[in-house]
């Protein structure tokens, strides 16, 4: 029962659940940007931004339920990862794109 | 007790919760598969699958929580590697002068 954890486990378990939810908003909100936005740049710029963010509250959520075990610092130690390397991918893929030719999109441009 | 069997509402578990987060996450991934089936250009599709990666961690993360489970957290680890390793090997694959970082 949550009244057996006192009040900083109640405190805690709303902190996942509210962690979790906000992860799985941003998520969504990056698929939406993936999915709809209209050409490489423009999404790129929701998949390494609104992305990195659900990750990154997901990943808390994680961390706050291992606690400070044994197994607790990979969490933080993903978190870090993911916080340095998904922006960087998005940037590489992006030069590379633009390198080859790929013309940014513009108002007007009906591509989708 | 861990965590995990503490009662979050309606007698579901915390375990239970996250389970469910990580149902919700796989299907935002298979949401984001649509752009690496369709996307016009090689690069969308990197994108999509570099994306898709990062959600594959999270639900990776997930599940070693709710399962109780911490070797899926190095799993996750080598997972979120490779991931950024595939995004820049394909990126500097296409770029013929030059760095791509």
């Amino acid at each position: 029962m949550i009244d057996s954890l006192g009040t900083l486990g109640t405190l805690r378990v709303g902190l996942i659940v509210a962690f979790t939810l906000l992860g799985l908003f941003f998520s969504f909100v990056s698929m939406t940007g993936v999915i709809r936005l209209p050409d490489l740049y423009s999404r790129a710029h929701t998949a390494s931004q609104a992305d990195t963010l659900g990750a990154g509250f997901g990943l808390a959520a994680v961390a706050l339920v291992i606690g400070l075990e044994g197994t607790g610092f990979k969490t933080v130690l993903l978190l870090f990862f993911i916080f340095v390397t998904n922006p960087t991918a998005a940037h590489a893929i992006t030069r590379a794109a633009f390198e080859e030719g790929i013309v940014p999109w513009t108002e007007g441009d009906d591509r989708r | 007790m861990s965590l995990v069997d503490a009662t979050v509402a309606a007698g579901y578990t915390v375990g239970d919760f996250l389970l469910l987060a990580a149902a919700g996450f796989a299907v935002l991934a298979i949401g984001m598969l649509y752009r690496a089936v369709k996307g016009p250009t090689m690069q969308d599709r990197v994108l999509a699958v570099n994306v898709l990666g990062t959600n594959t961690v999270v639900i990776l993360a997930i599940l070693a929580a709710a399962l109780s489970e911490p070797t899926f957290l190095d799993i996750a680890l080598v997972y979120a590697l490779l991931n950024f390793l595939m995004a820049i090997a394909i990126s500097k694959f296409t770029v013929e002068r030059g760095g791509v970082l």
